[in-house]
């Protein structure tokens, strides 16, 4: 293929954590300073690295870009194939990004067994990166479970109260969806085979592939459980609040920033473009738990004592309004869909770190013991101000791009939806402002608070990346539009071939209007 | 058929001579040396393992019945051997330490071992059910003396009896259903038995018979309900034995079972092919949530093997050269978690500790991270995460399922996989979570180590890269009698 790669960017890219892990593992325990040293440096050079994703990636060139292909397991059809598209490389950069911000944020936050700890979190950043640019299944599948492991380390040894609860909750609600997800991409595999007779993981060769119906109704059963597990849907929401309550700082961020695209990149990479039958199939059932996840999350929030719980609330809302955007199957609803999985990166890793660094000094999460924070805390509020609203969708912020942008794309298809979505987005702003207006406001009632040293260096620059893309993605989206231009166009030929030759917007709306 | 043996004969079954010899070899050094002299004598059995392995290696690509029509010499058997014979290589590597504190008698282990792998190899090599049947005892009463090594210790002589008298009464229901086919076809050669069963009307003796050979082999492999021995014995027995029984054993079943189904009663696939799916189904389940309970380790670890029997019996219900395949793959693999796990326990063992307890491992992590990390490895390899060596076996028996149509066993396999991780992560907790526990401190002999790094290695290696194994697998395959019959077979329908 002549958009190969020659130099092996992504190979770099994908193993740059797991040398510092391995790195690591022969560092004296003891020397806990020169850990940490390493292994922030190890997640500086992993985004350095990254950062040709950026700049050498062809927004009008290939589908696929920095493509790599070696024989893994000949006999079984499985290559070692890595490669990206617009969607992915900005993936595999938030991933690169948030990485080193948890790194840095757990600074001070970890004291006990510091080794092991970053070496779970550099295993994890190799799994997330694997995941996002591996273009074989069977690598694919591989990176997502390898991810379990380290995170359940994560929540199991630095979590607090009911840590092993939570952690082993979250590994089996992950871990059911993605084993029926892996009998899913089998039965694609056999049926690969069976009608081109070559035995082959590709998913680019799946993309081309079209399976019959029936087939593909089981088949995106299968392969929802995985995803919706992960994204989380309603009703598979439920390890969620537990797991990010009790993770640590860096293993909520990472949870809310990355893990979650896991789910909703797989619809995007599987669901939609190899299943596009039943995927029209499945639209309603899908709206139905999208629509019910963005109020049920956001009305839960509303009711939240706990701060961390009520931003982990917010996100099941927020990835509905995802799922929403992206089964509206219409361009502008996918782009929206894409752009604002992005966005909630940003914004609720943002909001992630802003409840561990009070955590962190007050070790406790309730919204009650807070009040007045703004007083002792400024520049910390400053911040948190900003986040919120980019989490609630202001306008020149880059959650408003994301939300008109679904909101327009669901709107072509169905009124009733984007009004029930745009209701969801009223609740988010109301329990966010009442958050903020509950912590940051009034008078410092509590003692406690009174003394509360504002953010220092350290912390500030934790937030440095994220305020400047939540303002960039605001102001001027333009570059990150154009990335994912090409993998909405991808997606959307699929999902339209389904009802060619009619127009795209009405064949699509004509179709979901009658299955009212 | 010639009337006589041949030179060639002997030939062919270089391998199973030269171990023959050197067991006897072990019995006469073990007389000859003093007690202190005693750690020698296991590196003498891994010596006389290795040289059987190398004298193996040349019939890689062989394909020949020798002595008159008794044993097959072919990929298949040459598949199996290798497995028998790395089993016994890392169990008695993990053995010396356990040996020396629990004062057994060293030269009686050795040779027993190696005469339990000698019945193995047999019963992977015969083609005839007089054959099997005879590899099969050599191997079980070798099996019954080891558990009851321990003369000391009360549980390890129940487990013996209990294990002697079910696993009589089992071959004797074995024997019963091996001579009814012997009654109805005229022959005991499996592969003139399918031929001479093709052509008969299907009679309900015949599906007697069949039942009785599932019900035996069903007690081999520890299939449920025919598992109820294997808790008791397995915690009972000395630990490197229990290992040794519930990966080398169980292989050789497999062996066994196939060889008997495949190769001689490919025509009534139809009627084996449910009732192993039931079995596997049954076992597979029961198996996992038994262990989810357990609080003994070893204990577990026997659950937890019944439920692996339930998921490689995937393999057998398949029926395709893809499931064969998955299946040898499976055993393969699973003798570097299973005997990985094991070495861990064996080497909790100190004068003053059993070890097998789930809190003996309580903070290992502490102590001993590197057992620790070598533990949690075998731990997620025997629930089949990836990147370990038990992911790609659990994938090559899912696929093998798809592809023959068997989706529910699929879903029924990985959600029981789902459930196993619950009681694997448990052990995970006590390492990682708990608080240390007092004792002497562990040390692992260098045996142990070499024991532990093959394991690890193995379960590490095959589960990143995969590649060898799965082409010698596949090769091995392709000449095997099971697979062809069970082409025609379908054809024939």
């Amino acid at each position: 293929m002549s958009n190969t790669a020659e130099f092996p960017l992504l190979s770099l890219i994908l193993f740059t954590p797991l040398v510092g892990a391995i790195v690591l593992l022969f560092v004296r325990r003891q020397s806990t300073d020169m850990i940490r040293w390493i292994a922030n440096v190890v997640a500086g050079i992993g985004f350095f690295v990254s950062l040709p994703l950026w700049f050498w990636y062809e927004p009008r060139g290939t589908q696929w870009q920095f493509i790599e292909r070696l024989p893994w397991i000949p006999s079984i059809g499985a290559d070692y194939f890595l490669g990206v598209d617009g969607f992915s490389a900005l993936l595999v950069l938030l991933t690169t990004m948030m990485g080193s911000i948890a790194i840095l944020s757990s600074w001070t936050a970890i004291t006990e067994r510091v080794k092991e700890y970053y070496v779970f979190l550099l295993l994890l950043q190799t799994g997330m990166i694997g995941a996002f640019v591996a273009l074989d299944s069977l690598l694919f599948f591989l990176f997502w479970e390898v991810m379990l492991v380290p995170m359940y380390f994560l929540i199991g040894i630095w979590g607090s109260d009911r840590r092993l609860y939570s952690a082993i909750k979250f590994f089996l609600f992950t871990l059911v969806g993605s084993v029926v997800m892996l009998l899913g991409i089998l039965a694609i595999y056999f049926e690969h085979q069976a009608v081109t007779g070559v035995y082959s993981f590709d998913i680019t060769r799946f993309h081309e592939l079209s399976l019959p119906v029936d087939l593909q109704w089981w088949v995106f059963l299968a392969l929802f459980l995985g995803f919706a597990v992960k994204v989380p849907m309603f009703p598979f929401h439920t390890w969620l609040p537990d797991a990010h309550t009790d993770a640590p700082t860096a293993g909520s961020v990472i949870l809310a920033a990355v893990l979650l695209k896991m789910g909703t990149y797989g619809f995007i990479r599987f669901s939609l473009p190899i299943l596009p039958e039943a995927t029209v199939e499945f639209v309603p059932m899908i709206i139905s738990l999208s629509i019910i996840g963005i109020i049920y999350g956001a009305l839960v929030a509303l009711a939240q004592r706990d701060w961390k719980r009520l931003v982990a609330y917010s996100s099941v809302s927020h990835m509905g309004l995802v799922m929403l955007g992206m089964f509206a199957l219409t361009p502008v609803g996918i782009t929206g869909s894409l752009i604002q999985q992005f966005n909630h990166g940003i914004s609720t890793g943002a909001l992630f770190l802003i409840v561990g660094i009070v955590y962190e000094r007050r070790h406790t999460r309730e919204i009650s013991e807070y009040g007045g924070l703004s007083k002792v805390m400024p520049v910390y509020a400053v911040i948190f101000l900003i986040m919120t609203l980019s989490s609630i969708g202001l306008p020149t912020l880059n959650g408003f791009i994301g939300e008109i942008l679904i909101l327009q794309g669901v709107f072509v298809v169905n009124k009733m939806w984007a009004a029930v979505a745009a209701s969801g987005i009223v609740l988010g702003a109301a329990y966010m402002l009442w958050l903020y207006q509950r912590t940051m406001f009034g008078n410092v009632d509590n003692p406690k608070n009174e003394s509360l040293p504002d953010l220092n260096m350290r912390e500030v620059a934790t937030f440095v990346p994220l305020l400047v893309l939540a303002v960039w993605i605001g102001l001027y989206p333009a570059p990150f539009l154009r990335r994912l231009e090409s993998s909405v166009t991808h997606v959307m030929s699929r999902v339209n071939s389904v009802y060619a030759p009619r127009n795209v917007e009405v064949g699509v709306s004509g179709l979901l209007m009658r299955g009212q | 058929m010639p009337a006589g043996f041949s030179a060639a004969d002997f030939f062919y079954i270089l391998p199973e001579l030269v171990l023959t010899g050197g067991a006897l070899l072990v019995l006469v050094v073990d007389v000859l040396t003093s007690r202190q002299q005693r750690p020698l004598l296991g590196w003498l059995t891994v010596g006389v393992l290795l040289v059987t392995t190398l004298t193996l290696l040349p019939f890689s690509d062989a394909n020949v019945v020798v002595s008159r029509g008794l044993l097959a010499i072919d990929g298949f058997a040459f598949f199996f051997k290798l497995i028998f014979l790395l089993t016994a290589i890392v169990t008695v590597l993990m053995s010396s330490s356990y040996i020396e504190v629990e004062e057994l008698r060293a030269g009686e282990y050795y040779f027993l071992i190696l005469c339990a792998t000698l019945g193995m190899m047999f019963m992977a090599s015969g083609i005839d059910l007089v054959t099997i049947f005879i590899g099969l005892e050599t191997m079980a009463v070798a099996f019954y003396i080891l558990t009851g090594l321990l003369k000391p210790n009360r549980r390890s002589n129940e487990a013996a009896v209990k294990y002697f008298l079910l696993g009589a009464f089992s071959l004797g229901i074995l024997l019963y259903g091996m001579s009814m086919l012997y009654g109805l076809s005229g022959t005991t050669n499996l592969r003139e038995l399918a031929t001479v069963l093709a052509t008969q009307e299907r009679s309900a003796l015949l599906i007697v018979a069949l039942i009785l050979v599932v019900g035996g082999v069903g007690f081999k492999i520890a299939a449920v309900p025919f598992h109820m021995w294997a808790p008791d014995v397995y915690e009972g027995a000395p630990t490197p034995v229990t290992a040794f029984l519930s990966v080398g054993s169980k292989a050789a079943a497999f062996a066994m079972l196939l060889r008997i189904f495949t190769e001689g009663l490919p025509f009534l696939a139809e009627v084996w092919q449910p009732m192993f799916w039931v079995l596997a189904v049954v076992t597979m389940t029961v198996g996992n949530l038994a262990a989810l309970t357990q609080s003994n380790i070893k204990r577990m670890l026997a659950y937890s093997s019944i439920a692996h029997a339930g998921y490689v019996l995937i393999g057998v219900v398949a029926n395709s050269s893809r499931g064969i395949t998955a299946l040898m793959i499976y055993l393969m693999l699973y003798v570097f978690m299973q005997l990985g796990a094991f070495a861990v326990v064996v080497m909790l063992r100190r004068h003053d500790v059993v070890g097998d307890e789930l809190k003996d491992l309580s903070g290992l992590y502490f102590r001993y991270p590197v057992a620790a990390c070598a533990m949690l490895f075998f731990m997620l390899s025997l629930g089949g995460i990836p990147p370990t060596a038990g992911f790609m076996g659990k994938f090559w028996l899912f696929s093998a399922a798809i592809e023959s149509g068997y989706i529910w066993l699929a879903v029924i396999g990985v959600l029981n996989s789902a459930i196993s991780l619950y009681y694997y992560v448990r052990v995970v907790v006590f390492m990682w979570m708990r608080e240390e526990v007092l004792g002497s401190p562990i040390t692992a002999s260098p045996a142990m180590v070499v024991a532990l790094t093959v394991a690890l290695a193995g379960a590490v290696i095959f589960g990143v890269y995969p590649r060898p194994l799965f082409e010698l697998a596949e090769l091995s395959v392709q000449s095997f009698g099971g697979v062809v019959a069970a082409a025609e077979a379908i054809s024939y329908r």
